[in-house]
């Protein structure tokens, strides 16, 4: 989607330059929520202020929200069907991989020094023993990059905060 | 008040949904199971259709799960509840704080926060994989949905193909293995 937001909105209708929607990327990307419709709502709110940005939102979220309705409908209406079970027995084998997939995609720009393997693999154990709800982890995971940031300073370690380059002292 | 409860329980996660995408599968998964609205199985099926759908996957997961739960009501509200913490804390950025992300404390909070999201991800992907017999005993039923899962994950990592056409293909699979 990101690709597509910008074709429209920096070369289509020229609303905004390449520079301000790379920023725009960027932003969308540290704040929760779906990267394409924060997007969209900093764009409408860049061109058209509070109104724009809650226009922009509807117009992102309304075909993907009846397409999802619509085929969700049809999922209650065939799930019990014999072939349509058997159909999903196999699609749900795939929707691990494609999930254990995701996981090692984040992994690829998240985890790239031992302080970032140790906080991975721990968060791992932490969650199948402990069972700990997830937003403690994500809370955690805030205060463990502040800490971890700190205490390796502390000893002099310089950290590497994005995999690319970008140092701290 | 059941639309209160999917309004408040998706604004929660809302907020949190850190990193987009697969993300904020294993927190819509955690609520949903506590909540009783689905078990993680029918939730799997959800994340097959979520991604059979344009649009980012955790905003239609949230908009199935509404559906499901409390119908075209259910829908609206649990949609509403997710992106609002979008909009509100995009609108703070935007007046007053538009080098967000070159702030170092924030790239501090993600040099922790991304390798926890890792481990999130990864351990749904665990609990996902046990709740459909991916890992379960030995017997030629698992060794069939192992296979499954190994050729779906070969052909996302080496041939890239994409997800919609494995889901497809999976449940061809799945009508000549099981049906």
């Amino acid at each position: 989607m990101i690709p597509l937001i910008e074709r429209e909105v920096v070369w289509k209708k020229r609303w905004i330059t390449v520079k301000e929607v790379t920023e725009i990327f960027a932003i969308a990307q540290s704040v929760p929520g779906a990267i394409a419709i924060n997007s969209a709502i900093f764009v409408g709110y860049r061109l058209a202020g509070f109104k724009g940005a809650v226009a922009a939102m509807f117009g992102v979220l309304l075909p993907t929200f009846w397409i999802v309705i619509l085929l969700s409908v049809l999922y209650l209406y065939v799930q019990d069907n014999h072939y349509i079970e058997a159909a999903f027995v196999g699609i749900r084998a795939a929707v691990v991989a494609i999930i254990a997939y995701a996981a090692y995609k984040v992994g690829l720009t998240s985890i790239y020094d031992k302080t970032t393997w140790l906080v991975a693999v721990t968060s791992v154990i932490v969650l199948y023993v402990l069972q700990v709800h997830p937003v403690f982890m994500i809370v955690g995971g805030i205060l463990t990059g502040l800490i971890a940031v700190y205490i390796k300073k502390y000893f002099g370690i310089v950290t590497r905060l994005e995999k690319e380059s970008e140092q701290i002292d | 008040m059941l639309l209160l409860e999917l309004f408040t329980t998706f604004l929660m996660i809302g907020f949190v949904s850190f990193g987009g995408g697969y993300a904020m599968i294993p927190v819509i998964e955690s609520e949903v199971t506590v909540h009783g609205w689905m078990t993680t199985q029918q939730f799997t099926d959800v994340i097959a259709i979520a991604g059979m759908s344009p649009g980012p996957i955790a905003t239609n997961c949230a908009i199935f799960v509404g559906f499901h739960t409390a119908g075209l009501p259910g829908a609206i509200i649990s949609t509403v509840g997710m992106v609002l913490p979008s909009i509100l804390i995009i609108l703070v950025i935007a007046k007053f704080f538009f080098q967000f992300h070159e702030n170092k404390y924030v790239k501090f909070a993600f040099y922790g926060l991304r390798p926890i999201i890792t481990g999130l991800i990864a351990y749904s992907a665990i609990e996902f994989a046990i709740s459909n017999d991916v890992i379960g005993e030995l017997s030629w039923y698992t060794f069939s949905l192992v296979a499954i899962f190994g050729l779906s994950l070969f052909a996302v990592t080496k041939t890239k193909m994409h997800p919609i056409l494995i889901i497809l293909l999976s449940g061809v699979c799945g009508i000549i293995l099981y049906s």
